[in-house]
């Protein structure tokens, strides 16, 4: 009845780590996972690209006016003098030159440049601010499921199924037809209101993605040990839903938001096209490609803004990709 | 002091039954009976050990001491306090007296927070103002456990296992607590590590002035560190007595047979002794076995056993067992299982 564990002697007594103070002055930093994870994004030369592009283009989004008044012509301005009148089409074809970079549109000549440009903000706005809805009403509505469990994660969960279940693009038709109606009676008109209708049927209808993970995550962080420790050292329903577990739903949320923003852009695009989304002559990608679709002898028209798209969710394809192996780098490709 | 004699905790008859649900209405239809009716005291000061194998309850009963999980029935007093069925409110305040540590040093340190947040938690959860901040206060407690205090901003993943565990005690000391539960404190570490982590808590035991009950399977780490040492089966204790009667002269069969399963360094005094390989496996807890719990895997059951459930009773001064037919009852015989005695797995054979 002996075993290793009945050595006993001062070679085992603990304290082998303690330095003598002041032997060095500097204050050790520990690496957070978040610092790991951003050395870990830095090697990833894919991500990093992606993630230029997406700088880029906010960039492009947020200064278009700027560009426009140095490389082009307001949006929404005809240049009738760059069109044939015979065939209505531009003059050589596309009618690209240092003045206008992208061509002109086809019959009223709008430089494609600043249309492209213009499109940008509306599409990125859509994008992020739907995102950010959906990722909002998916965290609360997972953590909450996730966390106390019972009844409310029956109830939530329930939701979740009827809000995957709806039919949204027809349901965005039949909003945005019966908003038109009232359009004169409500507050915000015109663009604004169709930004914000967008954003709506975007973000609102897509939360449950999110909150699904973000339910499955928090079960399992639930049961952790971390968890019972600090119920043991009497703390709080909330200390632990913010404390505890949601410092450990920053990756999965970031990953997944990276990851819904491209699918917004095309939700955008998708609902633009239809002419469900802003209405002409504002400039937006859907929109145009929606226009480019009669006139498919000048395909100039339809390839920049389809570029744009393309390019966009590319990027932040990309870009969440990389992000996705950075944060949770044990995940499968 | 004036409880010096009064034990410090003090469980009665502690139940835990699971629910077992089924169908869409959550009909119950069965209970798991995880703990089934323990009790013991514990006296300040002193170590308890609790062993026994993996699913006997060892664990469910620690969570239900520091109310983790709200027991089915029985009863717990902490400190001259019934805190059974107290409020977790009420409890807050207690609970700066009765901590816990994990089994698992790397699930029980959040990822997300440095050593300092970890182990500063308590003063913040409980909201206690500490002479010279918390920080001080941290690195004090982080020397403590041996430590480097420096490694106040570090995080979790960037220490060793047995480094972790201590991040964990220290957790536990900041509070300066009477009782401390300490659930399978080392079987997450290496065997080297084990040595010193259990070593540690041996010194702050007599540094602190420590209340300990501990959890766990590895019998040679109880035996190192308890005074007195419970065995469970089945969510109910079998035997419980002093460890040098309980290693030298064990009475149930079942210590026996966990007994005899401890591997011996030594491969002569290892081909002296007859191991029991006790049969099957554990009955489920879902339907335990009636009357004595043990009877299915033990080689000297006999009618009794299956009909009347021995009570745990004092067979010598501080023994306890509940058995109906203890072996070593002289006091005095050859400590652990005698040659001779009729040890065949599976054997049923009556005692002479």
């Amino acid at each position: 009845m002996s075993a290793p564990l009945d050595v006993s002697g001062d070679e085992l007594r603990a304290a082998p780590e303690v330095v003598s103070p002041g032997a060095d002055a500097k204050v050790i930093q520990g690496r957070s996972l978040g610092r790991i994870a951003w050395t870990r994004l830095k090697r990833d030369k894919i991500a990093m690209g992606g993630g230029f592009v997406i700088i880029f283009l906010v960039l492009v989004a947020i200064f278009a006016p700027v560009l426009v008044g140095w490389f082009g012509h307001p949006p929404n301005e005809f240049h009738q003098e760059m069109i044939d009148t015979l065939t209505m089409q531009p003059k050589g074809g596309t009618g690209i030159s240092a003045d206008f970079l992208f061509g002109v549109e086809p019959v009223n000549g709008r430089d494609l440049f600043s249309r492209v440009l213009y499109g940008a903000r509306i599409s990125l706005l859509v994008a992020f601010f739907a995102t950010l809805l959906s990722v909002v009403i998916g965290t609360i509505m997972g953590v909450t499921a996730g966390y106390f469990g019972g009844w409310v994660d029956a109830l939530i969960s329930r939701l979740m199924d009827i809000f995957l279940a709806f039919p949204l693009l027809v349901f965005a038709l039949a909003l945005v037809g019966v908003l038109a109606q009232f359009e004169t009676q409500l507050a915000v008109k015109g663009d604004t209101l169709r930004i914000l209708l967008l954003i709506f049927v975007i973000g609102f209808f897509n939360w449950s993605y999110i909150a699904r993970i973000i339910r499955g995550q928090t079960l399992s962080l639930r049961e952790r040990e971390f968890v019972d420790a600090a119920r043991s050292l009497g703390a709080r329903g909330p200390y632990i839903l913010f404390r505890e577990i949601l410092p450990n739903l920053i990756a999965p949320i970031l990953i997944y938001a990276t990851l819904l923003i491209p699918a917004n852009v095309l939700f955008e695009a998708a609902l633009s096209f239809l002419g469900v989304g802003i209405q002409p002559p504002t400039a937006t990608w859907g929109g145009m490609l929606s226009a480019a679709v009669r006139y498919y002898t000048v395909p100039h028209f339809m390839f920049f803004p389809g570029m744009a798209i393309f390019i966009t969710v590319l990027a932040f394809n990309l870009f969440g990709d990389g992000l996705r192996d950075a944060l949770d780098p044990k995940s499968s490709r | 002091m004036s409880r010096a004699s009064e034990p410090l905790l003090s469980v009665q008859g502690l139940e835990k039954h699971f629910p077992v649900t089924k169908g869409l209405l959550k009909r119950q239809v069965g209970a798991v009976r995880a703990v089934d009716g323990i009790g013991f005291d514990v006296v300040k000061g002193e170590t308890l050990g609790l062993v026994g194998e993996s699913g006997c309850g060892k664990t469910t009963t620690g969570r239900l001491i520091t109310r983790l999980i709200e027991p089915t029935g029985g009863k717990i007093v902490f400190d001259g306090r019934d805190i059974t069925h107290m409020s977790q409110g009420r409890l807050r305040p207690l609970r700066r007296d009765m901590q816990m540590i994990f089994q698992d040093p790397y699930s029980s340190l959040n990822p997300r927070h440095t050593v300092g947040a970890i182990v500063g938690a308590p003063y913040r959860i409980q909201g206690i103002k500490t002479e010279h901040g918390v920080k001080r206060a941290v690195q004090e407690i982080l020397e403590l456990v041996g430590l480097n205090p420096e490694h106040y901003n570090r995080y979790p993943h960037e220490f060793s296992g047995g480094q972790r565990q201590r991040i964990g005690i220290a957790r536990t000391l900041a509070l300066k607590p009477k009782l401390i539960i300490a659930d399978e404190p080392v079987s997450a570490l290496d065997v080297s590590i084990q040595a010193q982590v259990v070593n540690l808590l041996e010194d702050l035991q007599s540094e602190l002035d420590l209340t300990y009950v501990v959890i766990a399977h590895d019998l040679s780490v109880v035996r190192h560190i308890s005074d007195r040492v419970a065995v469970m089966y089945l969510g109910k204790i079998v035997e419980m007595a002093d460890r040098t009667d309980l290693y030298g002269s064990p009475m149930h069969p079942y210590t026996n047979a966990l007994l005899s399963a401890v591997p011996i360094p030594d491969v002569r005094r290892r081909s002296e002794r007859e191991r029991i390989r006790l049969q099957g496996d554990v009955p489920s807890p879902l339907n335990p076995p009636p009357a004595c719990r043990f009877h299915t895997r033990c080689w000297k059951a006999q009618e009794i056993c299956r009909k009347v459930e021995p009570p745990l009773t004092a067979l010598a001064p501080g023994h306890q067992v509940a058995c109906h037919f203890p072996e070593n009852l002289s006091g005095d015989a050859p400590p652990a299982p005698a040659a001779g005695q009729e040890k065949e797995p599976g054997t049923i054979s009556p005692v002479s």
